[in-house]
């Protein structure tokens, strides 16, 4: 099955061809973040302007890239949440628009099963149940148990800050450059182990994340001007890497998890995907870093098991916005 | 101006539970202070007292969350913006259905409604001590505080 795949739920439009879930024939990502990083931030008013500007020649290059036409594809699947709301619209509508227009089967696909699902496109054999997935970004920390193909259930998450969230306001009061996740990265790659150390909330017993308190007291040792942006990016990164990494490898041995599924912008990170390989007793999985982040390859990849199942999302079903795995 | 200091994140907490008791729907409350001051610790007690079950997490990423509640709580946060253009995230689209709660409001000026009540966190002299204050210059912020003890 040939299936168009458009996400717009933040900072990205991207669309992609993708076949049965599994073969990448095209994927094309529009980002704003060199945009929203001339103004440090980002702009609604910007960015909702920028998706409808992007998203029909985003669409037209993914179908070129695919060498296909718009009456070779067999449905289409857009982004139906969660995002911010303008966003979200965008892409959701043009694909709605298209599966009338050519009388296509149309799937609303959950963002956070998009982003496990990237993990399906990679030439490796298909993950094994029951897994263990970690969505890690800038809006998410969230741990889920997959005991089949299709079921998530969400054990824990972030209590306060996401992990990606952590890693752009700590950037930001270093001073280094926006986005702040790979920025750290690189700062800490020439920096090691100093008299600074920064707290790990573990809160044991649970699947919760907590990266606030390790915010703050990265904002008090900058204000203490003892170490330098670099000892400080270093222990932070080593701090959030730790609690991430140590997590992840204790609840997928108490739930016997047969592999561990790692996906979200922050699954980018070098030192993460170092520490969960040497601490996970399972194979670890995770996607190239193209895939980690937005992009509408892995919107293809949740949606072409459901499609096959014969799930349609009706043209009257509106988008949503909250951060919610039951919506599908 | 009402100041009150709390001595760790619970009781920050706990304050901020204890004026979402007083809350009702169109109620918009403007949190300001730097990162850490505990801006999303006071507001997951306002949901609290909202009757909210849910879990409330920073909305920095995704600018605006809602979560239900016995009143619906609307939980923004401005940072990531610059310029804001409150039209353009749907701010108002909430606040006559429920709690509006807003995090670095600065990003957008002054073109919150008059009546919206203006609470500042900032960092106390010991390392988990807070101040907080509450700005008293509408009609509303004097009814919701004379109906509660805050200092």
């Amino acid at each position: 099955m040939l299936v168009l795949a458009i996400e717009s739920s933040c900072d990205e439009t991207a669309a992609a061809v993708i076949e049965n879930g599994r073969k990448i024939h095209s994927s094309v990502v529009a980002s704003q973040i060199e945009l929203h990083a001339q103004y440090g931030g980002i702009v609604p008013e910007v960015a909702s302007r920028e998706h409808l500007r992007a998203i029909i020649p985003v669409i037209k290059q993914a179908l070129e890239q695919a060498s296909c036409s718009i009456d070779d594809l067999e449905a289409i699947a857009a982004t139906r949440g969660p995002g911010l709301a303008g966003a979200l619209l965008v892409g959701y509508n043009t694909g709605k628009a298209i599966a009338l227009s050519k009388s296509l089967p149309f799937l609303g696909v959950n963002h956070l099963e998009g982003h496990v699902r990237a993990n399906w496109l990679m030439e490796e054999p298909e993950p094994l149940f029951p897994a263990l997935a970690l969505v890690v970004s800038g809006g998410h920390t969230d741990l889920v148990f997959m005991k089949s193909e299709n079921e998530y259930e969400r054990l824990g998450g972030t209590l306060d800050d996401a992990a990606g969230e952590a890693f752009d306001k700590v950037g930001r009061l270093l001073g280094l450059p926006f986005p702040g996740g790979p920025a750290i990265a690189k700062e800490a790659l020439s920096g090691k182990a100093s008299s600074l150390k920064l707290p790990r909330a573990w809160l044991p017993g649970t699947a919760d994340f907590s990266f606030s308190g390790l915010k703050t007291a990265a904002l008090h040792s900058v204000r203490k001007e003892t170490w330098s942006p670099t000892e400080i990016a270093w222990e932070f990164q080593e701090s959030v890497v730790d609690v991430l990494s140590g997590k992840v490898a204790n609840i997928a041995n108490d739930l016997s998890a047969r592999e561990v599924l790692i996906a979200g912008g922050v699954a980018s990170n070098q030192r993460l995907r170092e520490e969960l390989r040497s601490r996970v007793s399972v194979p670890v999985r995770i996607p190239p870093p193209s895939l980690c982040t937005d992009n509408a390859a892995m919107i293809g990849a949740a949606a072409s098991p459901r499609l096959s199942r014969g799930e349609r999302t009706p043209l009257n079903v509106d988008i949503f916005s909250t951060n919610d795995w039951s919506v599908v | 101006m009402i100041k009150t200091v709390t001595d760790n994140e619970e009781e920050t907490r706990t304050l901020g539970e204890r004026l979402g008791k007083f809350l009702k729907a169109g109620d918009v409350i403007l949190l300001s202070g730097e990162l850490g001051a505990g801006k999303t610790r006071f507001a997951q007690g306002i949901a609290k007292g909202l009757g909210c079950t849910s879990n409330v997490t920073s909305p920095t990423f995704v600018l605006i969350n809602e979560y239900p509640g016995d009143i619906t709580f609307f939980h923004a946060d401005l940072y990531r913006l610059e310029k804001a253009d409150l039209d353009e995230i749907g701010l108002w689209d909430s606040t006559e259905m429920g709690v509006l709660v807003v995090e670095w409001p600065e990003r957008a000026g002054d073109s919150f409604p008059e009546n919206a009540l203006q609470l500042s966190l900032s960092f106390g002299s010991r390392t988990n001590e807070r101040l907080i204050e509450f700005f008293i210059d509408s009609e509303r912020e004097q009814a919701i505080l004379a109906s509660g003890d805050f200092k």
